[in-house]
């Protein structure tokens, strides 16, 4: 299994946009600062044929430290979630992709 | 923030590219990393998040209006994991160790 990065990322955008390969790695750096900041401000981002992010705020809860056993209040905190698109569900499995292009 | 309003901000920001190009750049984005998690490999981005796709076994399952079992076949499911420093940003610059300080064994997993 490969990993790809960044440095994938702004390759393929040099390749299909022909901008230099400095500029590809700048601009993927501000879409997910874009993203990133719409997040931090609490906002949903959603990518059509793609998915959805979105942050849930979660509440205060009693946990217990697991080496211990001691009860510990968990603070309220926000979690980031990833709901995949049924495209990207569907291209994932080598299905066709559904019919609904833009459903996320 | 829909995939429009990020290409329409980008476009603000970048009055010397063209409009089908910044389609183009965030269309290639998504579009390579989904066919990255197709090849079943992973995407890593520092500070961002990692995807990847998760197998799922083959399951019987039930029909839950006739409780009929029906077969459910084995799966991929894309999965992203938020990166360290976009968890402390959505949690305003808060450190994960102060939140995490108590954090019981299922969120561990």
């Amino acid at each position: 299994m490969n990993t790809l990065t960044r440095a994938n990322l702004a390759e393929a955008i040099y390749a299909q946009v022909g901008l230099s390969r400095n500029e590809s790695a700048a601009l993927l750096e501000t879409v997910l600062d874009r993203m990133s900041a719409a997040l931090e401000a609490g906002e949903a981002v959603k990518i059509s044929a793609f998915g959805t992010f979105m942050v849930r705020q979660k509440g205060q809860r009693i946990g217990r430290n697991p080496k211990t056993g001691v009860e510990v209040p968990i603070l309220p905190r926000k979690v980031l979630s990833f709901r995949p698109s049924q495209v990207l569900k569907a291209r994932i499995n080598g299905q066709p992709v559904p019919r609904d292009e833009a459903r996320a | 923030m829909t995939k429009s309003e990020l290409i329409a901000q980008l476009a603000a920001e970048n009055p010397h590219l063209r409009q089908p190009d910044i389609e183009l750049i965030v269309a290639t984005i998504f579009e390579e990393i989904t066919a990255a998690l197709a090849r079943g490999d992973r995407v890593e981005l520092r500070g961002f998040g990692a995807f990847s796709a998760k197998r799922r076994d083959a399951r019987t399952g039930r029909n839950p209006r006739t409780g009929a079992a029906v077969p459910v076949a084995g799966k991929a499911v894309p999965y992203f994991k938020p990166g360290k420093e976009l968890r402390e940003r959505v949690n305003g610059g808060q450190p994960q160790a102060l939140l995490r300080a108590a954090r019981t064994p299922e969120q561990v997993a």
